[in-house]
Formats: structure tokens, sequence, C-alpha cells
């Protein structure tokens, strides 16, 4: 069964022709703005129970007792969940076969190994019985000493950092390129604690008939999340059915199934009705992932000319006492500015958190704002020009393997977003400039970069004979536009206006489009969709050349072109014949094909592909008083071929919008002696309101890469933090003489570094 | 959450009545009360709605020219009445640059000076707080507390009163009328709140079960309408609570400043009227020198808590820049950003 989804609304922008590259508003959007797409804690089966975490108040211990009974009597109290009941599973939640296996807590024993880890789950006949109930239980710890920061834990080498990257990677001699350095720069910055913080919480409605499994949840990964759960209950994966038509934020945490939404197809097990549970903000702070705290260090040294002979980043960071992700933060240095001697490398701690998790741009997000913080204060330094210096680094090769870049239009960035902004005659000193209502006025640049990745994915396309068309794939739209995106890109494929097309998406009883990470799934999903389409039209094709009664007869296969439903003898296009005749004449009601992508090998050992970009930015602070506001931001990007400009826009202002929050205001505060975090809800935790960015543009560059995908598609979803966090607290510097070493930026640093009054 | 009765009175008596009983709490916007029941802080055992009582919605100027507003007028409301922000600006300018425009559109006259601490220590529940508890402690002492107070703390709790809006009221005098079992009362705002010191359980003056009816400005109160601001110094432009705030007030003739408020939020358990500051502007030239001195003289007492040294030079440099911008005049139109030291109209005046 898929979504019952009705995304045939007219497109705004009708046209004949090619889809891709028109600017069509999201198919989904109707559905959104008027509240009927249904997101995974809007789906309410028959005989529904509701369920409710009972999380951990402490960072390390063990639940010495809980009141079950107090729970238990408080009227639509149905059942409680704890180690002592909780359904068998077939897998150890704590096994890990491979790194993208992270271990979960399902009430596997009665330990707490980080506050908010799930000690209980109550089930009741409504939320607030459920929600009393859990309060009710009352738990009572043996509490260890909680390791909360860097210094509380001791250092180690990890044996690899994000994705299976090396903590440590070099080339040239570092050592030798600062000493013959005729200036150098070494600094350190601080990155805090960040969580997803997702508008829609983790939120799943699981019904169990027999053993087959219906779940509602958000998630990026369809397939892998079925895989998961069959896993963990001994299923076989087509027993499991996960529905996902609409997330509402993921940015990494629903890339894959967390503890919690586990627990609720337990709790459904447990009591044998369908079970609602849905995550409290402050529980979100713990079970799900967040982007872990970095403390970086930087030495750069720069010969005479401006020229960097030695490029060294060292990052400490942290994961959990119990699973393995550690924020490969250093790797930002290996892609954006030459140098003939680069070192990178990692060190950890474990604490008592949850496990780290992707955060929209792992690794490029921490990495860059201290990179590009670094990067300007060499420029300094040196006395030159930000934009200058980055232009005589510029990197022609990638710079820590020497490959050629499949693609880089990053000095067209450059130009485009600097001109936009107006930065030609920037003062290169700081506290230079002031507005007329006399606040310190400060430009700052940073450049952006993240890699373009594919993963695996299949698609199923159908040609019908009413002549319409059908393209089926798990893709997940988490806002980013894929049921817009992707069906431009299957009109496309299938030769179809895409009024004619019906797209079918975010359920896992379709073929696998992998996961909407890593700014990768329009490139992935998007190839395979292309790919289907093509396999159908061939086969097409082949029935037409091959009918005698057809005006393509002998045409041969690649000899037609599909268009707009129709297809024409290439080179004669007076000879042509609609899908609708073709199929008739052969008495097919329809026909199919499939369609995979996935990374050539080969092309990416000789490539270098990461998609780039520039961003300047603007910020005012008040003089005396410290507020600091970001009055503009002017980005450019280049990103490989542009699917939806519309779209792709928008990711690039929601990520430079994210590259605010970074610098000035996202911050978790944990308490140093428990853990807790102390901020755990969005009024406490600051992301910007619509008065911190009042000017974000984005310019879209243009690039042709022909190695990346036959359709030339890099990632857009992460970029934009990227550049901009850095850009940000660079023109902090600008315009208060203060250099950002810890962010967010507070204004207790900028008093305290003399930058006020 | 707990299981609770819920009352809906339709006259004062009723619900004074009503909430006589132990374990009774005053629903009326709920922006504050709900979240601190689902968070498990506040477990009233029953809530009496006072939203359906007609006579606390009023706006009105009574004879001794003083204006009456009542308990239940919305933030939104009182802030977009014309007539009260033309004579009462530094207030209605505190009120719009409080929360969110959702949560003004909710929020009363009576829950905003009502509102409990920020103190995340006090939200949570597994920590230890006096406020919450007395006698379990004060977690917030060696804690997360860069926003806790630097006036009138005491070992016992460092918390601050959060509202915006109490500030510019207790520089103008405001007086919050009371109506419990024994009848109606009067206390002035800056006597409204209590300073912790032993006690930090009981944040107001009010006796258990007593209803705040109205909050009334004085007569004289409107003499600064073309010289009071409200400034609030924040970690976002917008939709955050002050780190800290003051709003200050002038009458300047010949050359002279003849009358002076001066109060400050998010230094204290409660808005924190500075008198002696005013005592020294008082005939002093206006200008920065006399700001200064005025500033740090409303500072004299105040010490860190914490980790929130640099809230003392904040406040201070605060203080001198609302001073300042008080004497420059109120602003004819209310800033697109109210009391934002980015409201980009300094320059028309009010009374210009
Ligand atoms: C996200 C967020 C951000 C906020 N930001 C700000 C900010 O920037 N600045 C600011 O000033 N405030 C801010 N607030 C607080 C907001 O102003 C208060 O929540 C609101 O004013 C409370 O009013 P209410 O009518 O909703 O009160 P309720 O929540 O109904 O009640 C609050 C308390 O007052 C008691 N009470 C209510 N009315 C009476 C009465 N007439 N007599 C006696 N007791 C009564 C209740 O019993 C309860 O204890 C914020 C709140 C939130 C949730
Ligand atoms: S400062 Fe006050 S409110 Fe905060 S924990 Fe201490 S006693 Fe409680």
């Amino acid at each position: 069964m898929t979504p019952d989804l009705n995304l045939s609304h007219t497109p705004a922008h009708r046209r004949q022709g090619s889809s891709i590259g028109q600017p069509m508003t999201r198919r989904d959007g109707i559905l959104k703005v008027t509240g009927a797409a249904t997101y995974a804690a809007d789906n309410h089966p028959p005989d529904m129970l509701y369920a409710v975490l009972a999380v951990a108040a402490i960072a390390r211990g063990r639940v010495a007792s809980l009141d079950v009974a107090a729970a238990l009597a408080h009227r639509g109290v149905v059942e409680v969940m704890t180690p002592a009941n909780r359904p068998a599973l077939a897998l150890d939640p704590d096994a890990k076969f491979h790194p993208f296996m992270f271990r979960l807590d399902l009430l596997q024993n009665d330990g707490v190994r980080y506050p908010n880890q799930p000690i209980a789950v109550v089930i009741a006949e409504t939320l607030e019985a459920a929600t009393e109930g859990a309060a009710l239980l009352a738990p009572r710890y043996e509490t260890e000493t909680a390791r909360v920061g860097f210094e509380d834990a001791e250092t180690f080498v990890p044996g690899g950092v994000g994705v299976g990257n090396p903590a440590s990677q070099q080339k040239g001699d570092v050592k030798a390129g600062l000493a013959a350095a005729a200036t150098r720069v070494e600094a350190r910055y601080e990155t805090p604690p960040q969580y997803h913080n997702a508008m829609e919480p983790h939120a799943i409605v699981a019904s169990w008939d027999g053993d087959s499994l219906t779940v509602d949840t958000p998630s990026q990964g369809l397939a892998i999340a079925q895989g998961r759960i069959a896993g963990l209950f001994g299923l076989s994966p087509d027993k499991v059915h996960v529905r996902s038509p609409f997330l509402g934020g993921g940015f990494g945490s629903k890339g894959l199934v967390s503890g919690p939404q586990v627990l609720g197809i337990l709790a459904a097990r447990l009591v044998g009705r369908p079970v609602k549970l849905v995550l409290r903000r402050e529980q979100m702070y713990g079970p799900v992932g967040h982007r872990a705290p970095t403390r970086q260090t930087l030495r750069l040294g720069i010969d005479s000319e401006g020229r960097l002979t030695a490029l060294d980043h060292h990052a400490l960071t942290a994961s959990s006492t119990f699973d393995d992700f550690f924020e490969p933060a250093a790797d930002a240095s290996h892609t954006l500015y030459a140098s003939p001697a680069i070192a990178t490398a990692h060190e950890a701690v474990r604490l008592d958190t949850g496990t780290p998790l992707f955060m929209r741009a792992p690794g490029e997000a921490t990495g860059s704002i201290a990179l590009e913080s670094a990067v300007d204060e060499a420029a300094w330094a040196c006395g030159r020009d930000p934009l200058d210096f980055r232009l005589a680094n510029y990197a022609e090769v990638e710079p820590m393997t020497g490959k050629p870049f499949s693609s880089k239009a990053l000095r067209e960035c450059y130009a485009e977003a600097a001109a936009r902004f107006g930065w030609s005659g920037r003062p290169l000193a700081p506290r230079a400039m002031r507005d007329t209502a006399g606040l310190l006025t400060g430009w700052g640049m940073g450049t952006a970069t993240f890699p373009a990745l594919m993963f695996q994915a299949e698609a199923r396309a159908v040609l019908k004979s009413d002549g319409r068309g059908l393209m089926e794939t798990s893709a997940a739209d988490m806002g980013q536009g894929a049921w817009t995106a992707l069906a431009q890109i299957a009109a496309d494929g299938l030769g179809l206006d895409i009024g004619q097309l019906e797209f079918r998406a975010g359920s896992s009883d379709l073929p696998d489009a992998g996961i909407a990470g890593g700014s990768g799934h329009t490139a992935t999903a998007g190839m395979a969709i292309h790919n289907a389409g093509a396999a159908v039209i061939a086969r097409l094709a082949d029935i037409a050349t091959a009918d005698a009664a057809s005006p393509l007869y002998g045409a041969g296969n690649e000899g037609v072109v599909a268009r707009s439903g129709r297809l024409y003898r290439r080179g004669d296009e007076s000879r042509s014949e609609s899908y609708t005749e073709i199929l008739g004449r052969a008495g097919l009601s329809e026909i199919e094909a499939r369609g995979t992508s996935a990374a050539d090998q080969d092309t990416r050992e000789a490539y270098a592909m990461h998609a780039h970009g520039a961003v300047f930015a603007e910020v005012k602070v008040d003089p005396d008083l410290g507020q600091v506001r970001v009055t503009r931001l002017v980005g450019a990007f280049a990103a490989g071929r542009v699917i939806n400009p519309r779209l792709v826009r928008s990711q690039y202002l929601g990520g430079m919008i994210w590259g605010a929050s970074f610098a000035l205001h996202e911050e978790a505060l944990a308490d140093h002696r428990t853990g807790r975090i102390q901020n755990a809800n969005l009024a406490e935790y600051h992301v910007p309101v619509n008065a911190d960015v009042p000017s974000v543009e984005a310019l879209l560059v243009h690039e042709d890469d022909p190695y990346v995908n036959a359709l030339g598609i890099k990632g857009v979803g992460e970029i934009g933090i990227t550049g901009t966090a850095g850009a940000v607290a660079n023109a902090v510097w600008h315009a208060t003489g203060v250099r950002p070493r810890r962010f967010p930026v507070r204004i207790e640093d900028l008093l305290a570094g003399g930058g006020l009054g | 959450m707990n299981r609770f009765d819920y009352v809906r009175p339709t006259s004062l008596a009723e619900a004074v009545a009503a909430a006589a009983m132990p374990g009774a709490a005053y629903l009326a916007g709920g922006t504050n009360l709900l979240d601190l029941m689902k968070g498990g802080v506040a477990r009233p055992e029953r809530l009496v709605d006072i939203t359906r009582l007609p006579e606390l919605n009023r706006v009105e100027r009574l004879d001794d020219g003083s204006l009456r507003v009542g308990a239940l007028v919305r933030n939104a409301d009182l802030a977009h009445d014309q007539a009260f922000a033309a004579t009462y600006p530094a207030v209605a300018e505190a009120l719009l640059s409080g929360a969110s425009a959702q949560l003004r559109n909710a929020a009363t006259v009576g829950g905003n000076i009502m509102q409990r601490t920020r103190c995340s220590y006090f939200y949570d529940t597994a920590s230890a707080c006096n406020r919450r508890e007395l006698g379990s402690g004060c977690d917030a002492l060696a804690g997360e507390n860069r926003h806790h107070a630097v006036l009138g703390w005491s070992p016992a709790c460092i918390a601050t009163h959060p509202s915006d809006f109490c500030v510019p009221l207790v520089a103008l005098d405001a007086v919050v009328e009371i109506e419990g079992s024994k009848g109606r009362r009067h206390v002035t705002l800056e006597e409204f709140h209590r300073l912790p010191g032993e006690a930090p359980q009981r944040e107001t003056v009010l006796e258990p079960g007593e209803l705040v009816v109205a909050v009334r400005l004085p007569a004289e109160a409107s003499a600064f309408a073309s010289h009071a601001r409200y400034l609030k110094l924040r970690e976002r432009t917008s939709y955050a609570f002050a780190v800290v705030s003051a709003a200050a007030a002038l009458v300047v003739e010949g050359g002279r400043i003849r009358q002076a408020r001066l109060a400050l939020g998010g230094v204290a358990a409660k808005p924190w009227r500075a008198r002696a500051a005013e005592a020294a502007l008082l005939g002093a030239e206006p200008g920065e020198a006399a700001y200064a001195g005025a500033a740090a003289l409303a500072l004299a007492e105040a010490k860190p808590s914490g980790d929130n040294g640099f809230k003392i030079e904040l406040a201070r440099r605060v203080a001198v820049r609302a001073l300042s911008l008080a004497e420059a005049g109120t602003p004819a139109r209310l800033p697109a950003l109210p009391a934002s030291v980015f409201a980009s109209t300094t320059g028309a005046r009010h009374d210009a």
C-alpha cells in the first residue's frame, strides 16, 4: 500500500519539453499548507494507544527502582514496558556488524549511559495518562560521576572518523613547511554540542498484524530502516512496511532508525494494539544523535608571496562511551586550499552522552568555521585582502590527493558573490567601518565546499497504454523537495510532460532509493530514475521499430527521441508515433523497466568531486553593548546541474541561515555535573528568527560536470552551512577586532576581548 | 501531567472562593503555567480558569487620572492600544519586545507579572531548587548561571524575574490591585515581587488564593510620555529573554533633569528600581556624564552570583544607553524592532 497522496496538481510552470531546470513550485506544497499532508504522528489506526518514554535523569549509573505499580494504578495506563517485560528481540541492540549500525537503547538492561536515555515506556489510552504514568515511575538511581567535558576523560586516537576516513592523513612535510614560512598563524577554536532539532520530533505509529509490521515514521532511508527493524525483530524485510511520505526535517537525525522508534514497535508488540510514540522536545537531546563538540587547533605557514607552505589541522572531538561516531572536523582541510604540506589529525574522548551522529554537513561545518577563521587570520597576518589571499591559494587540483577536479567553478563563485556583495573597497583593518547609526560594521568571507557523493538506488518505471507514466522509488522528502525534483527527472526520463506522470515515493515497498543524506539523494535516486526511464523507453522503441505498421519501423534503437509522450525518428521528426499508439497496436496495457544507480568507481578514482561556493557576510555590532546581527549574507554556489532552481536556492538559503546560527546562536548547554542539557527547548536553544537574517541571497553559478554522473548533479543540501559560519565569524572580527575563538560568539567574549568601547 | 480539577468561575467572588483551596492555581493565558505543568514543575490540584471574567478585561481611566488595566488584558492588545502606547511608550515597547507575537496574543497582564523564573534548574525537576522545593538546595549556584542575578540574590536562590513588561511598570510606580477573601488591597509593583532571602519559594506578596485583578499606572506616569524608552539586550534579535534590560524615563526642563526614572531587568528576582540613580539625576544636566554616574550607582551593590560578572558591566552600559535614548525622545512610531539596539528609527521624536 502506498501512501494516499495526490500530487498531480497542475504545476505552476507547465511547459513542453524538459522539466529539468524549471523552477517548479513544490508539488506537495498545497497538501502542506492546507494541513492535508500526513506526517507520521498524524496517523491514528483504530484501537491505537499512546506510549510515552520515561528517560534517565542521570548520565551514568543504573536504575535502582521504578514504581511500576504507581504508574499502572493511574487511570488510563494499560502497560508499563521495562527491561523485565520488554518483548524479546532477535538481535542484541548492542550488536554492531558495520560502522553504520549504531547501538540502540532498547531496555536491554538497567544501565544508564547518558541523560535522556529511555528507561521505560508507559502505554495508555490517552497521551495525558501515559505522560503522568511516566512521571509516576519516580525512578531511583545508583549514580556514577558523569563525564561531560573534554577534561573529564582521556583522549585517544579513534580508529577512523566520519564515514570511514582515517583519523590522520598527511602529505608533504608540515614541520619543514612551517619552519620555512615567513609568517605563521596558530589558533584554537571551539565548537559546542549542537542538536538537530528538526521541527517534527521523532515519531512512530506501529501496527502489528501477526508477524507483519506497518510503521509510520519519518525516515531519510526507508530500505535501511526496513532492514534494521527486520533484523532486530527477526523478520524478513518484506514483512516490514515503513511509510514516510513527509519528514518535518531530518538533518541526519532521521537517517537511521533510532532507539525510541524501535521502542514504539516493541510497545505495540507488548500490548497487541497499534501504538503511537512521539518524542517530547527535550527527549530529542540524547537518543537521536547530535553534533559533537570540537576543539580545533590550526597551524598555517605562509611564504612571503602569501602562499601556504603548510597547513596543519588537529581536531579533538567526543563520542559516547558505548559507540563510535567521530566528527571528521579536520578533514575540511583536505580540499580547499593548495599547500605543499597538509596534515590533519583527530583525537577524541568518550563522554556520557548519546552517540553523536551526522548532522547537516558533519565535519565540514565544524571544520569549515575553524579553517575559514584561521585563513582569515593568515590573510590579516600577511596584510592581504581575504579574497586575494584565497585566490592566491586556489587549489587547481585537490590538495590532499593531487587529483584533478571533475569540475570547479569556485573562481566564478568568488567573483559573482563578491560583486553582488560589493566586497571591493573593504578596509583591511578591523573596526574601520561604522554605519549611520554608529554600529560597528564588519565584512567577512568564507569558502564553502561539500563532496559530491553518490550511493546506490533503484527505480521502477512504467508506461501505460493511456499515455501516462509511473515512476516508483522509495525516496524521502524531508522538506528539500524530492517530491518535485525527482518527479522532474522522472518526467524527462520518460519523455512525458510532468502532468502525465505519477510519481510514488516515501514507502519501503517501492524500489530502494537509498538514503537522503550526504547531499547525494537527488544524484543517486535521480540517476536510478533516469536509468529506469531510459530502459522503459528503450523497450518501447524496440516494440515500435520492430513493428512494420509503425512509422518508426526500422529506425533502430539509437534512432528515436522520446518527447511529450511520443517517439520521434531521429533526423526525421515528421515520422513519429505516440506511446498510446505503439502500446495499443502491440496489445500491451503497460510496459515496465527498472533502473539502478551507483557511483562509477573508476571516475571517482580519477577525479575529485566537490561542490563549491563563496559566502560574504556583513555583521553589525553595537559598539558598547556587543549585540551582534548578521545584516547581509550573499552566497554563490556551483554544484553541477540544477534540477530546480527554486528548490536549490531554498537549500542554499537554509544552509546559510544555519551557518549564521552556528556562528552566533546554537549551543547545547550541559550541566557539568549531571550532563543534563539545560536548554533543551526551542525557547532557549537558539536558532535564528527572521529578524536575525534580514537579507540572505544565494546565487546559482553555472557549472557543467561531465564526470559526477550522467545528469551532472552534485549535492546542494549541506554546503550552505560551510563557508557561511566562517564568513560570519570573520565579519565579527572585522567589526570588533576580537577574533572569535569559541562558538557561538558571546557578548562577554567581545567585552573581554576589548572589542567594545 | 497530574489529574486536576478544572473550574471556570463566572464572578470574581466565585473565583477567589474556588482558589481558596490549597493546591489551586489561577489559569490565565496559560503560556507559562501549562508549560510548567507539562514538565511536572507545577502540579496544581485545581485550575481556576479566570479567562471568562469580563470585569478583568477592561482598560479604564480613573477619576484620579490613573489608568487601570485589567489583569486579563492580553499583552498584544495593550501594546497595540494606540492611546496606551502614546501615553506609556516604554511599557508598550517592553511588551512588544517580549516573547513572540503568538505568545503575546495569549499572555495576559496578570500572568506576565506572575510569570516564574526561567532558571533552567527550576524547570528541571531532577535538580535541587529551593524555589521549587525549599531546603533542597540550589543547583544553579555552581551550574549554568550566566543569566542569573547580580543584584538582590541570596545563597538560597540566584534566579531572575524574566518579565520585560514589569521593568517600565516598576519605573513608573505601577500599583497592583489584589482581590482576596479579605477584600481588595493595593501594593506597589516595587513591593509586589520579593527578593529570595531565606524564602525564595515566596515570589510575591500574594497570599494563597489571592488574585491580581488589575495593574494601575498613576497619573504622574504620563508626564514621561515624550521621553521614555525600554532597551533590551538579547542573544538573538527577537524571541529571546533579556540578558539585561533597562527602562528609562526623563522630564527635562531648562536644561536640567527635573524627573528621572530608571529600572533594570534581568538582574534580580524582581524588576529592579534604581532609586539612588534617579536621585542622583535630579537637577543634573542631561548627558553621558550624568548617566554614567547614575548607572554606576544603580549597580553599586551588584556582585556576580556565578559566571555572570559581565552582566554588571552590561547592565551599566544598558542603563546609560536607555537614559540617552530617553533624553533623545520617544520615537513618533514604535521601532520595527522594539527595544532592540538595532531599532532603526532613532531620530524622529515623539513630541516633535
Ligand atoms: C517561549 C517563551 C518566550 C517568552 N519570552 C518572554 C520574553 O521575552 N519576555 C517576557 O517578559 N516574557 C516572556 N515569556 C513569558 C510570557 O510573557 C509569560 O508566559 C506570560 O506573560 C504569562 O501570561 P499568561 O497569561 O499566559 O499566564 P499563565 O501561564 O496563565 O499564568 C502564569 C502564572 O501566573 C498566575 N496567574 C495568572 N494570572 C493571575 C492573576 N490574575 N492573579 C494571580 N495569579 C495569576 C498563574 O497561576 C501562573 O502561576 C515567554 C514565554 C515563553 C513560553
Ligand atoms: S537559582 Fe533559584 S530557581 Fe534556580 S535553582 Fe537556585 S533556587 Fe532554584
